[in-house]
């Protein structure tokens, strides 16, 4: 465990003293929390807060018995949580992609593989460098997203809405599941390229699920509900451990060495 | 320290090392020279663990490659091709890292020591990306000794360092020498391994020869004296050729050079008769062939 906080260490030592990195993990997380209260702020000071006749029907489902402004609300809410589960796949792809491409091109690897580190703890270390400020970041904004939406319109049945399990699953289950998702993808895309910015692009390919539940939400086609949460959780439960083995062999001293271009 | 049979490494159908065999003993500075593209940074990252062998085995300061390598990258010092640094930390974060990750016990103490015992401690806090490649090849060397390792492998040590770089590092070298280090050292400066190495391979995909630079100078070339005198006569050479001793006599201007198998014994003689003939001998000295000669040689065969 202590060669695993040394790399984690060193990875948040030269990784966070990278503006673009630290303009991402900072940014992002300021940006999709002011843009959410900004709009809920907007919607609140319209009349009526919103119509209700305007929403997918499925959504009706997740309304309930609540009133038809709070449901318009929690329809928008319901957008944002896509937004912050952006985070833990944004934030993560950049610090990979910069950490183990940036290994590559100073040609650091090597004495380190030659330490008596192992290639897990040594995998381990950089994915969890790369996953902790992603977590840490998405979970921030969450909770100052909380604290801060009443003070910016949200009705209380929005409020208790978030604290629903959907939330709850998305932001701390299905969120770091993503993020190792994340990592292992940009490990594996790492290994193939020699610029950070081209990794951080290809990488940034695990977006795009993402915005297609973005416009499923908004066609009405995707509900986000605890259902559709489970099984979003198995399936990225599935695709981490394929994307940790597929990583894992691309992590093997030999292949750094003699394979990666 | 260093024991290899047979060893091989193949990646796909090219042979990058064929069944190379050879002893290193503890204490020892072996020279390990070839071309570029020869094998040699593979087979040392074979012998550090780094990667493993396809054929044959390899026992380093006791330990198996392939059976024993998280012992093996415990017990050894590597220095590789480029320094490698980690450009945007500190000298001192540098080292603090590697020490820890090698489980040095006086973290602290470990990278003072090396930063002070290579003239880096006022620059400590500098970052590594701001030093002149002198530097950072000093501060890659002192990484591959924070944990004291008996063995140490050196890829290229004073590769691109100008003169007194290059120089700081043979002395360091000599140092590890003296201090009873096994040191591996790859290097394409001949007169750098002739001036440090017990030993030298000469390698190229498989191991061409290997003994002392005097041994092999002798092997290849025999041993020659050169006498200078005031004037050369050609019946001197001809005197000289007729003593059953003398393998060989040259005249070159106003020079001597004879081929010797004992020039410590049989000097004195050849000086003699040479005073006899009525010659004036001015000084003697050995013919040293280079090791340029010998590698080229070995290399071109």
């Amino acid at each position: 465990m202590d060669k695993i906080w040394t790399i984690i260490d060193k990875e948040w030592a030269e990784v966070f003293k990278n503006r673009l990195v630290l303009f991402t993990i900072a940014f992002l997380p300021l940006i999709f929390t002011v843009l959410p209260l900004g709009i809920l702020y907007g919607v609140g000071s319209i009349e009526g807060g919103g119509n209700n006749t305007d929403l997918p029907p499925q959504f009706f489902e997740l309304c309930g018995p609540i009133a038809p402004d709070e449901c318009f609300q929690i329809y928008l809410i319901n957008q944002f949580l896509v937004l912050f589960m952006m985070m833990p796949v944004i934030i993560p792809v950049s610090i990979a992609a910069y950490s183990i491409v940036g290994e590559k091109t100073t040609r650091s690897l090597e004495p380190l593989l030659a330490t008596p580190i192992t290639t897990i703890e040594l995998l381990t270390g950089k994915a969890l460098a790369a996953v902790i400020p992603a977590v840490l970041a998405t979970w921030i904004s969450f909770i100052s997203f909380i604290i801060l939406a009443p003070l910016f319109g949200a009705k209380p049945g929005v409020i208790a809405y978030i604290f629903s399990p959907v939330w709850l699953l998305a932001i701390f289950v299905a969120g770091p599941l993503m993020a190792v998702v994340a990592v292992n993808f940009a490990v594996i895309i790492s290994s193939r390229v020699t610029d950070p910015r081209a990794a951080e692009q290809m990488a940034a390919v695990v977006v795009v699920p993402m915005l297609a539940i973005v416009f499923g939400q908004l066609a009405g086609v995707i509900v986000l509900n605890v259902p559709f949460m489970l099984t979003a959780i198995t399936i990225l439960l599935i695709i981490d451990i394929g994307l940790i083995y597929l990583g894992a062999q691309l992590f093997q001293r030999e292949t750094i060495l003699t394979k990666w271009k | 320290m260093i024991t290899i049979e047979g060893l091989s490494k193949k990646f796909g159908d090219f042979m990058a090392v064929e069944s190379l065999t050879l002893s290193v003993a503890e204490g020892e500075v072996f020279g390990f020279l070839g071309p570029n593209g020869a094998g040699k940074t593979t087979t040392v990252r074979m012998l550090t663990s780094l990667i493993g062998p396809t054929g044959g085995r390899a026992v380093v300061n006791g330990f198996e490659v392939g059976r024993d390598d998280q012992a093996i990258r415990r017990s050894v010092g590597i220095l590789t091709e480029t320094p490698g640094m980690y450009d945007r930390l500190s000298a001192e974060k540098n080292l603090t890292i590697f020490a820890k990750l090698y489980g040095v016990k006086d973290v602290a103490g470990q990278v003072a020591k090396y930063l002070r015992m290579l003239g880096l401690w006022e620059r400590r806090g500098d970052e590594a990306g701001s030093f002149s490649k002198g530097m950072r090849q000093k501060l890659a060397i002192a990484r591959a000794l924070l944990h004291e390792p008996k063995v140490v492998f050196l890829d290229e040590p004073t590769s691109g360092l100008d003169p007194e770089a290059a120089k700081l590092v043979r002395d360091f070298i000599a140092e590890l020498k003296a201090e009873g280090r096994t040191i591996f050292l790859c290097t394409h400066n001949l007169d750098e391994a002739d001036r440090l190495c017990t030993r030298i391979g000469i390698f190229k995909t498989r191991l061409l020869t290997v003994d002392s630079p005097a041994a092999l100078r002798q092997r290849l070339y025999g041993r020659k004296v050169v006498f200078h005198m005031k004037r050369l006569e050609p019946e001197w050479v001809e005197a000289l050729r007729a003593m059953p001793f003398v393998k060989e006599a040259q005249a070159v201007e106003s020079k001597l050079v004879i081929g010797l198998d004992d020039p410590e014994a049989q000097n004195p003689i050849l000086i003699r008769r040479l005073v006899e003939l009525g010659a004036e001998v001015q000084f003697v000295g050995e013919l040293r062939h280079s090791l340029e000669d010998i590698y080229l040689q070995f290399i071109h065969q």
